[in-house]
């Protein structure tokens, strides 16, 4: 009988059953005795001295335990910032304000009581007088003369500035150019929004002295290796549980000060404590993603070969630095050359502060700003001088035999191929028929027809330690139980991404296990190995790189085994879905699952220099980022009268190497594709000029829904990464780097004949009906 | 200042004292226990929340217990019977419907509602029967999916609560001198019910 490989197969997954049943445990569902609810108060200014915080009538409310403000709590420190540049401004923040705030939303005290209603209404009775300062809400306005100041260590609110590339080659290509464009883009501020919202639980427990915290996090040693320094507690008295997380997509890539919170209030009160974010809160506790102004030209020749790129990058972090805040903004530098061969490349990137929540990792994180401004330019430069942008883009793509590719920006490519994705897309668009439609369609009548194209690279597989703050690798443990079921423990801490079932994929096809006989677990540090958690598309890119290793050795362990048992050597063994045989004498076999039982239970049977057991647990250090690609084609339509944009056909097709989980593959696509579409078409966050969001629940900020999406046609090309194991690149940010540029050039190019050469984003209806009204076209 | 409330969940009746403004996704989450209903968000756009009282989908968080009094609540764990999956569970695991699972739960009971009332459903009804739920991981295309799977095994008795919710809803803000968003909806659904003969 065929055994179907899982690898490449369409699988349902393992996480499923418990999800689809109400069954799975969530932060908020987790119950223990005795325990207590907090709620932070938090700050409505964006900008003042704290003068004076009471709390008397909030500690004699009913059901109220305590009430800290910052200097009941201690903490050895503030807040991480793992990956702090070097030159960078002192702008961590303090669990608690100690004397300013600088955003809304800024926490003042904490409220511990017996209920959820009981803490929430002890909140509302903290009083605090503030000697108010000015709000800096625009990045641009920050960095000029006179701009109020935010961190008195900081003057002129600039928190760093870099270089990348050659400014003088790249002055000199413009010098010699026969046609130059310019735009400048506004990358606006994004709300992650995962469903579920940050959520903490710790439970401190006096008699061994253990911490336990569970978090809706991504990390979950790197929270323990901070928290504990944070509390002062040996690192092995700290256990983070990270359970059910629901959604990140790169806000809960961090060390906030709420988990530091409840773990000190546990510790004090001596019972468990939980705190559930709600949705309002979260639109200011929790980071923001984007926020860049970004000022780019494209130097081109006759022939349209581009011959320089030059920009300037204005970055706004806002009022402090978390983990990645000030590193988001330098990855939109590093992918500055898109898919393309381009010569001549200077990048001036500016980080400044403002009194708005801190910017840092969203989906993509800092890639999607410098993807989109490479691919807006490259369809102003084409159709400046006439070129159909898919030719454009041929035109410059970097070459097939050029790879391993280093670009001017100093980075390189692992492996690439981009003309047949382009011509993959084309061909499913119907790109001719499709222009032909369009110049019908807008020739005259209701409607408008834009069809806008993308060309993506991305960097993925976070990361090669040297490149990653010295945290990239990740690790694996694959373990035999006596029984022959298999347990995976694994360092990174999914959360949607589905690795329960892809990484029981991989070990059921490289150990010959069904895959019902494989659990994956994750996110607990008392059960698993060290390891650094779920982002920056590295999941199986590199946590299936320690699997892979893992499961090397625990099937070389096991060939020696079976050598043993059947009387050869381990090079004559052959190893074939799960059953050891002797080459030549197919009849003398043992299974795997014998094996493992030997292992253990049989250990008598074993040779002196075997060790009983059959698990083994590696590490996996990527040589390079993986660097996914490719081409995402938009067409939407506009109604003339209303300025509605309707997206009809999204046609993606990545290039992700090798694909595991065709089906998970095609999730992530749809998910990713619809964050960059909801920032094209319907999401920002916007504030007053007092540093008030005014998109401060989920009424105000349009998240994408069901309706209004059309059915997204997807393609594939493989082109295997060389950097990993299983040759995989990453799927998780794809969608969102490729489909807002291609969305937005959509729109530009239904609009261009009225001299549109960019639009802000969110492209709303009013924006577009303003500029077929004649209005502004910017 | 604790009232008295009988309530059916999931089939088992019992009765619990709760304060008058403790809101429905409390109750099933806190005091009864039923974590599977989750909370998104605070002003009943996400949908996460959502169940069926009396036999009408219901954002929970819009609700107060009191208000559900003597109703009969299905929620996610009461969607599988004697451990067969709903149509709609089934639907969402083979069409891998979720990724992170938070807004599954709301989207199912959506869904089912959305089933009961339309059988055989085209997706631009799907879409627009999902208009009161986010989900911020799957883009949707495969919850249209599984929502399509499950009506292509659709048997009524899947979906058969007695009631009238929308009637219930009012008449409890009524009775509790509430002025609620819910008792609003509860209005615009018996306006459809009626429509819909």
């Amino acid at each position: 009988m065929a055994v179907m490989r899982m690898m490449g197969a369409r699988v349902k997954r393992a996480e499923d059953p418990r999800l689809i049943t109400g069954q799975a445990t969530y932060v908020d569902d987790v119950r223990l005795v005795d325990l207590l609810y907090a709620v932070v108060a938090r700050s409505p200014i964006a900008h003042g001295r704290i003068k004076r915080i009471d709390t008397a009538a909030a500690r004699a409310a009913p059901g109220v335990v305590a009430v800290y403000t910052a200097q009941d709590l201690r903490f050895a420190g503030p807040l991480p910032n793992a990956w702090s540049l070097s030159g960078v401004h002192i702008s961590r923040s303090d669990p608690l304000c100690t004397d300013k705030v600088r955003m809304v939303g800024d926490p003042i005290a904490l409220v511990v009581a017996e209920s959820r209603y009981a803490a929430r209404d002890a909140a509302d009775l903290i009083d605090a007088d503030y000697e108010e300062l000015p709000a800096v809400v625009d990045v641009e306005r920050a960095l000029e003369p006179g701009a109020p100041t935010i961190w008195d260590n900081a003057p002129g609110n600039q928190a760093y500035r870099v270089e990348v590339g050659d400014k003088g080659e790249t002055d000199a290509a413009f010098r010699k150019a026969h046609t130059t464009v310019s735009l400048r883009l506004v990358n606006q501020r994004l709300i992650p929004n995962p469903m579920e919202t940050r959520g903490v639980v710790a439970q401190w427990e006096p008699g061994p002295q253990q911490l336990t915290v569970w978090s809706s996090s991504q990390l979950s040693h790197l929270l323990r290796t901070n928290l504990a320094a944070i509390l002062e507690l040996p690192e092995h008295r700290v256990r983070v549980i990270v359970p059910e997380v629901g959604g990140g997509f790169g806000c809960k890539l961090n060390v906030y000060g709420e988990e530091a919170l409840v773990a000190r209030a546990s510790m004090l009160l001596k019972r468990p404590v939980k705190w559930i974010e709600d949705r309002r809160e979260s639109f200011t506790a929790t980071i923001h993603g984007r926020g860049q102004v970004d000022y780019v030209e494209l130097a081109v020749d006759a022939a349209g070969k581009i011959l320089g790129l030059r920009c300037k990058i204005i970055a706004d972090l806002g009022a402090y630095a978390r983990i990645n805040t000030e590193v988001v903004p330098t990855l939109s530098n590093l992918v500055l050359s898109g898919s393309y061969d381009i010569p001549a490349i200077y990048s001036e990137l500016i980080a400044a502060y403002t009194t708005l929540p801190p910017t840092d990792a969203y989906r993509g994180a800092g890639r999607p700003e410098g993807v989109h401004l490479v691919e807006r330019i490259v369809d102003a430069a084409a159709r400046e001088i006439g070129m159909d942008p898919a030719e454009f883009r041929r035109t410059n793509f970097v070459a097939k035999d050029k790879f391993p590719f280093t670009t001017k920006t100093g980075v390189t490519y692992d492996s690439g191929d981009y003309e047949p994705a382009l011509d993959l897309a084309l061909e499913m668009a119907d790109y001719p028929r499709l222009r032909e439609a369009q110049r019908r369609i807008n020739a005259g009548g209701q409607k408008l027809m834009g069809i806008g194209l993308t060309s993506y690279i991305e960097l993925s597989g976070f990361s090669p330690s040297g490149a990653g703050g010295g945290i990239g690798w990740e690790s694996s443990t694959v373990r035999f139980e006596p029984s022959g079921k298999v347990t995976v423990l694994t360092g990174i801490s999914p959360h949607g991404q589905g690795q329960e079932t892809t990484f029981a994929q991989i070990v059921g096809d490289e150990l010959g296990v069904p895959f019902d006989d494989i659990v994956v677990v994750h996110g607990d540090t008392a059960r698993v190995p060290y390891g650094m958690g779920t982002y920056g598309s590295r999941g199986t890119a590199v946590g299936g790189g320690a699997l892979m290793k893992a499961t090397d050795r625990v099937r070389e362990k096991a060939k020696r085994i079976a050598a043993h048992l059947l009387e050869a050597s381990a090079e004559d063994i052959l190893f074939d879905q799960g059953r050891l045989s002797v080459k030549g004498a197919p009849d003398r076999v043992v299974t795997i699952q014998e094996v493992a039982l030997t292992a253990y239970l049989r250990a008598d049977k074993l040779p002196q220099e075997i060790e009983p057991g059959l698990e083994a647990t590696a590490t996996f250090e990527p040589t390079n980022f993986t660097w996914p690609f490719g081409t995402y084609i938009a067409v939407v339509e506009i109604d003339r009268e209303t300025g509605d944009v309707t997206l009809q056909r999204l046609i993606a097709v990545d290039d992700c190497g090798r694909i595991i989980s065709p089906l998970l593959v095609a999730g992530q696509v749809h998910g990713g594709a619809v964050q960059g579409i909801g920032q094209a078409l319907y999401e920002g966050a916007q504030f007053d000029e007092n540093g008030q969001l005014l998109t401060g629940t989920l009424m105000d900020y349009a998240l994408p829904l069901a309706a209004g999406l059309p059915r997204f046609e997807l393609g594939h090309t493989e082109t295997p990464s060389p950097v990993n194991p299983l040759g995989v690149k990453g799927i998780g940010e794809a969608g969102t780097i490729a489909a807002t540029p291609a969305v937005a050039n959509a729109v530009v190019d239904a609009l261009a004949h009225l001299g549109v050469k960019d639009i802000d984003m969110p492209i709303t209806s009013e924006k577009v009906w303003r500029i077929l009204q004649g209005g502004t076209t910017q | 200042m604790e009232r008295s409330i009988e309530m059916t969940v999931n089939g088992a009746r019992g009765h619990r004292e709760v304060e008058p403004r403790l809101l429905l996704v409390h109750f099933l989450r806190d005091t009864l226990g039923l974590t599977g209903t989750h909370i998104g968000c605070d002003t009943s756009q996400c949908g996460a929340c959502t169940v069926a009282v009396d036999g009408e989908i219901v954002k929970s968080c819009t609700v107060f217990a009191v208000q559900a009094d003597g109703a009969d609540v299905l929620t996610v764990e009461g969607l599988a019977k004697d451990d067969q999956l709903h149509p709609l569970q089934a639907g969402f695991w083979e069409e891998h419907g979720l990724q992170c699972g938070f807004c599954t739960p709301g989207m199912l009971m959506a869904a089912w509602g959305l089933l009961k009332h339309h059988p055989n459903p085209d997706e631009a009804t799907i879409r627009e029967g999902l208009g009161g739920n986010l989900c911020r991981c799957t883009g949707y295309e495969h919850i249209v999916n599984a929502v399509q799977h499950a009506a292509q095994r659709h048997r009524p008795e899947h979906y058969g609560v007695e009631g009238d919710t929308a009637a219930r809803v009012v008449r409890e803000a009524e009775r509790y001198g509430l002025e609620s968003g819910a008792a609003a909806g509860g209005t615009r659904l018996a306006d459809r019910a009626e429509r819909e003969g």
